[in-house]
């Protein structure tokens, strides 16, 4: 840049750009400069001092940290000066520090430790009392020991600026300041974990980690993180093939230097008592521990008679949304060698009405980083703060930046930015709101309105907040239009999107999925769908979509990494038609009484640490990986599994030796195709809202996998949110439950009793009651219409 | 479900009409997204309303009010010396002990609150009345050693003076 000034730093001559602090061009440059308090990530502080540098001409020390550069300027890190200033601050910043480093789990990779070592005096003058500070307990994720805090406030900027709620501050002051939750309260953040990272000394560190190793005792893997669809990139540690916990990878161009809790903190559920260990099969009413080649013959055959005796089409296969590409690829050649095309990952969606038309694979539509962007965005039906943390993020700083996010959602969710409009509405009006909005920017943009659109929206009246949504939309010049992951769930799903597509179109906005699971993106180009072949070439005569499947006993089916009544839309649904099926084989990292009362065979599968594979994140991008620690005991990768069924049913093409084999198969037939969502237009019916009570089935942050399910310390947050009925206070009365404890929800021929909560997050004639937590799952369907009664 | 939608009993209602005009003038000297700013004169407005001193309620119907995050308030009222956390007597003394007052006798001062009120730094007497207070300089050095008692100054404290002055409280 030519507009670049001059310094020096230690007599090195350097180049910046006006305005840029001293300790950024040193860093870049690679001279080190100690600091506490200054993250890149976040606003300047100067409080710690600890980055006191000698500049030519200034009288003091001056903090690299907050000191921009000027033409001319000559830095010297290491004078006699500066040495002199360090030691001083070092000096001082130890006077309250305890000397418990031997108990101390920071101890090894603390910034204090190591810049006391590298800047500080050999011995302290100090030899008056310290000041003690105790700490509280902040939740099950984080632990405190706040005597050892050096009041740097990277923790209390985090929770401002990044986490968007401000949890902790900086109380008292003085001698006295204390770091800390308001009163003795938990903090609620998704992204809570980041501060154990931050905090430079062992204030803050992991409880679930606590005392449990040294990190100079741990080994470092990568892997991807397998949650959500932005594929945050993870370091494991792990220790004599236990892993011990989960840091984020820095990778600018999607989780930055974040994880999110969920990625961070899932690793707890690795070794739960539930793990599958062994091969079992079911013979009679009893499981029996075989090996693994028993167990593979005895599904092989129990396939194959399924198969003579009532015809392929009775072969059926569901996959988690977050299985790796690879496995998804061996499942569904495995499926279709079989002459089948009843596959499906899509276990949580109700509506297959527009499967046709959907793009080639579901994507952002623009790159995660380009989100920060957006002059304008809207959401719909996407509690994207917990369902995508990370995207949540990249929206925040786009809202904080003067953006227009706006949001239409069956819940009125609480988000972490400022919304320029919200509509909240029930699930089945979503679509008239949709049409309104889209109305709205048809008269905006003086477009024509698509093929039969014109008639229908006769009827729809574009309301003021509708008009001001399009406002903003058609306005900016760079905008985007989201549906989200709940939206995916909805009965209008289909609806939604033909609307949503519209009217990014109109806008002139990018359009984008926010999918479920880590791989959503993958299914559909490996072919885990019906309808398509893998690479995306469609099928004349689809087989069964995940709808069908759980919802009726089928022949033979196979299972990988599905728990039936949690993974799915369906509850009690999906569990009777699999227990009904003829014959079940279940691909499963976990054994659940439920799973062993639907399976005949439960094949012991690695979770996605203990395995190679490639997830393809929302913006279309492969990110493959090793296997972080070897599978636990007789556990296997799944891909292995169903290339060795392959071979036992004697059938081509599975003679693949490692992960990266199956993809190059895979990237042949597909290539690795951009982010490209456009379908063709097929015209919404926009009926009228219905009139009863209506379930609206969120899905919780912490319930979207086997995995998480079960990582205890993530399910002991205020984010694991339980099974009760959750309505406002206006519906709970007109039902005539509400002063009732407990309401008896019934949906179809389902029923259960929940406890009732007021919550005015709920719109009007609607009922949350979450889904793929336990005590919902015995109802049959996430949406649609239900009674109440008192219980 | 969401938390912060749930209804936990708003504190807003123990703001008292006339708390809650004062603080509003003050809002209206701030831009309207700014609302923060009045924390101030929020917390101080409410402590005179509830005798003194500033309870938890209050600090979560400021934050309410002002829609700051509590701990944000909470900062603030634990970081200035003249709000205070806890009950108080009705009448508070501060003294001041920084350097001027030091060298004018604030020592003998304290000593004298300590023989009539029986009370010393941070203390408040059995029967309500009198809270002693050690604060810095107050600015009044000229007329050191002095004291605050409630909202006045008083300065060149003798014994005597202070008796003068204490024998015309309630
Ligand atoms: S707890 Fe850690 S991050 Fe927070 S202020 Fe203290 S030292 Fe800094
Ligand atoms: S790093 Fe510069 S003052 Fe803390
Ligand atoms: S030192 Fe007491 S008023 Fe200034």
């Amino acid at each position: 840049m030519s507009d670049d000034i001059n310094i020096e730093i230690n007599g090195m001559p350097l180049q910046a750009a006006p305005g840029t602090m001293v300790i950024q061009v040193a860093d870049e440059a690679g001279i080190t400069i100690p600091r506490f308090c200054y993250h890149k990530k976040l606003s300047v502080a100067a409080n710690c001092r600890m980055c006191l540098v000698e500049v030519e001409k200034a009288p003091k020390p001056l903090p690299a940290c907050a000191t921009p550069v000027t033409e001319g300027m000559k830095v010297f890190t290491r004078s006699e000066f500066a040495i002199e200033a360090q030691k001083s601050v070092m000096e001082f910043l130890l006077i309250n520090h305890p000397l418990d480093c031997p108990i101390c789990d920071q101890g090894g990779e603390c910034d204090l430790q190591d810049i006391a070592m590298g800047y500080g005096k050999d011995v302290s003058r100090f030899a008056e009392k310290k000041r003690v500070v105790p700490s509280k307990n902040i939740g099950p994720l984080i632990a405190t020991d706040m005597t050892r805090c050096i009041h740097c406030t990277r923790c209390v900027r985090f929770g401002q600026e990044i986490g968007g709620i401000m949890e902790l501050g900086a109380y008292g002051r003085g001698e006295d300041t204390r770091i800390g939750t308001y009163m003795e309260s938990a903090v609620s953040s998704e992204m809570s974990g980041n501060v154990i990272d931050l905090c430079p000394v062992g204030a803050l560190t992991s409880k679930p980690y606590r005392y449990r190793g040294r990190p100079w005792e741990n080994q470092q893997r990568e892997t991807i993180a397998a949650h959500d669809c932005v594929g945050s990139n993870l370091e494991v540690e792990l220790r004599r093939n236990t892993v011990m916990r989960v840091l984020p990878r820095e990778n600018e161009a999607i989780n930055e230097t974040w994880l999110s809790d969920r990625d961070r903190f899932s690793y707890t559920g690795l070794y739960h008592e539930q793990r599958a260990r062994h091969a079992l099969i079911k013979q009679g009413d009893q499981w029996k521990q075989v090996d693994w080649q028993i167990a593979l013959n005895y599904a092989v055959e129990g396939i194959k008679t399924v198969q003579q005796g009532r015809g392929s089409e009775q072969i059926g296969a569901l996959t988690s949304p977050s299985a790796t590409l690879e496995e998804m690829y061996l499942l569904q050649k495995l499926l279709r060698s079989l002459g089948s095309h009843n596959i499906d990952h899509r276990l949580r969606q109700l509506d297959f009405s527009r499967s046709d038309i959907a793009p080639r694979y579901p994507s952002l539509g623009c790159t995660i980083a380009e989100l920060e962007q957006v002059e304008a965005g809207l959401l719909i039906g996407s509690c994207v703060r917990k369902d995508q943390p990370i995207i949540a993020h990249r929206l925040r700083k786009a809202a904080l930046n003067g953006a227009n996010i706006m949001s239409v959602n069956a819940i009125d969710y609480d988000v972490n930015f400022p919304l320029a409009e919200s509509i909240v509405t029930a699930p089945d009006n979503m679509p008239q709101t949709l049409a309104g909005i889209a109305r709205a920017l048809l008269t905006l943009s003086g477009e024509p309105a698509p093929a039969d659109l014109a008639t229908r929206l006769e009827n729809i009246t574009s309301h003021d907040d509708h008009l001001a949504i399009a406002k903003h939309l058609h306005s900016a010049d760079n905008a985007v239009v989201l549906l989200g992951t709940q939206a995916m769930g909805q009965n209008e799903f289909g609806e939604l999107q033909s609307l949503a597509e519209l009217i990014g179109r109109l806008a002139g906005a990018k359009f984008g999925y926010l999918t479920e699971g880590a791989n959503s993106a993958g299914a559909w180009l490996a072919g885990a769908v019906p309808h398509r072949q893998a690479g995306g070439e469609t099928i004349a005569s689809p087989g069964r979509h995940a709808g069908e499947m759980l919802s009726q006993p089928q022949g033979a089916m196979v299972l990988l990494n599905v728990e039936p009544e949690l993974d799915s839309a369906y509850g009690s649904q999906a569990l009777r038609s699999m227990q009904e099926s003829d014959f079940v084989v279940a691909l499963s990292p976990y054994i659940s009484d439920s799973l062993k009362a639907c399976a005949d065979v439960i094949l012991p599968v690695t979770p996605f640490i203990e395995m190679s594979g490639t997830f393809i994140n929302t913006e279309g991008h492969w990110q493959s990986f090793g296997a972080a620690v070897d599978p636990l005991e007789e556990a296997k990768p799944a891909w292995k599994v169903l290339r060795v069924l392959g071979n036992l049913f004697e059938f081509d093409g599975f003679d693949q030796v490692t992960s990266e084999e199956v993809r190059d198969e895979l990237r042949a037939i597909s290539g690795e195709p951009p982010m490209d969502n456009q379908s063709a237009w097929q015209c919404p019916q926009l009926a009228p809202a219905g009139s009863g009570l209506q379930r609206i089935g969120h899905l919780p942050i912490y319930a979207v996998d086997s995995l998480v399910r079960r990582a205890q310390p993530l399910q002991e947050t205020t984010d694991a949110i339980a099974a009760a009925a959750y309505m406002n206070e206006q519906t709970a009365d007109a039902a005539g439950v509400g002063d009732a404890a407990y309401v008896l929800v019934q949906q179809d021929n389902s029923e259960v009793r929940l406890p009732l909560v007021i919550d005015e997050a709920v719109p009007a004639q609607c009922v949350l009651i979450p889904y793929g937590v336990t005590g919902s799952e015995t109802l049959t369907r996430a949406y649609g219409p239900i009674e109440l009664q008192r219980g | 479900m969401m938390a912060q939608h749930k209804k936990s009993a708003s504190k807003l209602p123990l703001i008292n009409d006339e708390s809650r005009a004062e603080i509003d003038q003050w809002i209206a000297k701030y831009p309207p997204d700014q609302k923060q700013s009045a924390v101030m004169a929020a917390l101080r407005i409410l402590q005179d309303q509830n005798g003194g001193y500033l309870s938890e309620d209050l600090i979560e119907a400021t934050a309410e009010y002002l829609k700051m995050p509590p701990i944000a308030v909470y900062e603030v009222a634990t970081f200035y010396s003249m709000y205070e956390l806890e009950q108080v007597g009705r009448h508070k003394i501060c003294v001041c002990t920084n350097i001027s007052c030091k060298l004018c006798g604030s020592d003998d001062v304290l000593k004298h609150l300590q023989q009539r009120l029986g009370i010393g730094p941070g203390e408040t007497s059995d029967d309500g009345r009198f809270t002693v207070k050690e604060v810095e300089c107050l600015g009044a050095c000229v007329d050191a050693p002095m004291f605050q008692l409630g909202d006045s100054y008083h300065g060149k404290l003798t014994p005597q003076r202070i008796d003068e002055i204490l024998d015309g409280l309630d």
